[in-house]
């Protein structure tokens, strides 16, 4: 395999808009596949250059940010957890509850007992978004 | 003494454009659209009707700003959506969110309680993001947000 080619601006806005895609319908039964499709990319290719640009593959991206909807959710509604998950976007209950501790580091009903403890915390909920939605090493 | 902000900067990929979204589907003032001399730069403002004093300028990235390699890694930034430019207020999260739905504008993120305010987030045509928000006169202290 040679040195890939730098994406070019083209290529970032169709990736954005994938990425976008996953930023407003995390609800809906989206998974790669479909974004790749919606985005008019084959599912390798897509992984492959999504990756490059954004750091993350956006498998990962999307459950990311299903989870960061659930720890909203979690705060603030009156649901159980199983609402929630299904909510979310995720099928199975169990995959759901690993990988929200993975990400957060406390089961969802740790994080929701901790979460009507303590106080407000007044972050812009934009900054959380660009926060949530930037790079991360793991 | 700084008294305040005056004019700030947008970047965009094209200014044509630039103004069509800005005055046309968010529905701001046109403040200047003056070019200086020929195939000089155009400089290119808007603002809010009723902040007479903050204008944002509409620049395309390029020479004599940047160097080409800058403007490159500029738009390449504008273009992969990683750029937030402003916050923008409102009276009316919801109201202005339908209608600029309407409009065509591109929303990430449907009107949302925080504790600030009802907020919003939207997209211009070449990627910077910005927050619309409806501030509360005192914070939302019914729900722990951390």
């Amino acid at each position: 395999m040679g040195t890939p080619q730098p994406l070019d601006v083209a290529q970032l806005r169709r990736l954005r808009l994938a990425k976008d895609i996953m930023d407003r319908d995390w609800a809906q039964p989206l998974d790669v596949d479909a974004v790749a499709a919606r985005a008019g990319y084959s599912r390798y290719h897509f992984i492959r250059c999504f990756r490059e640009a954004y750091g993350e593959t956006p498998g990962r991206y999307l459950s990311r940010r299903r989870i960061e909807r659930a720890q909203d959710l979690l705060r603030s509604a009156n649901l159980t957890v199983t609402e929630i998950c299904m909510m979310v976007g995720f099928s199975s209950l169990g995959s759901f509850c690993t990988r929200f501790k993975q990400q957060v580091g406390m089961t969802p009903a740790q994080f929701r007992a901790r979460a009507r403890r303590d106080g407000p915390a007044p972050i812009p909920g934009c900054f959380v978004l660009l926060w949530a939605g930037g790079f991360r090493k793991d | 003494m700084i008294t305040g902000v005056g004019v700030t900067t947008v970047w965009v990929l094209d200014q044509d454009r630039a103004k069509e979204f800005f005055v046309g589907k968010l529905g701001m003032e046109l403040r200047d659209d003056v070019t200086m001399g020929e195939g000089g730069m155009r400089w290119l403002t808007v603002g809010a009707k009723d902040q007479p004093d903050l204008m944002l300028t509409l620049m395309v990235p390029g020479p004599p700003a940047q160097d080409p390699e800058s403007a490159e890694q500029l738009k390449a930034l504008l273009a992969k959506g990683v750029l937030g430019a402003a916050v923008f207020t409102t009276t009316d999260c919801e109201g202005d969110y339908r209608e600029l739905k309407e409009r065509g504008v591109t929303f990430l993120q449907e009107p949302q309680r925080r504790p600030y305010g009802v907020e919003a987030i939207f997209r211009d045509d070449f990627g910077n993001w910005y927050s619309l928000t409806q501030r509360f006169a005192e914070p939302d202290e019914s729900t722990a947000w951390n």
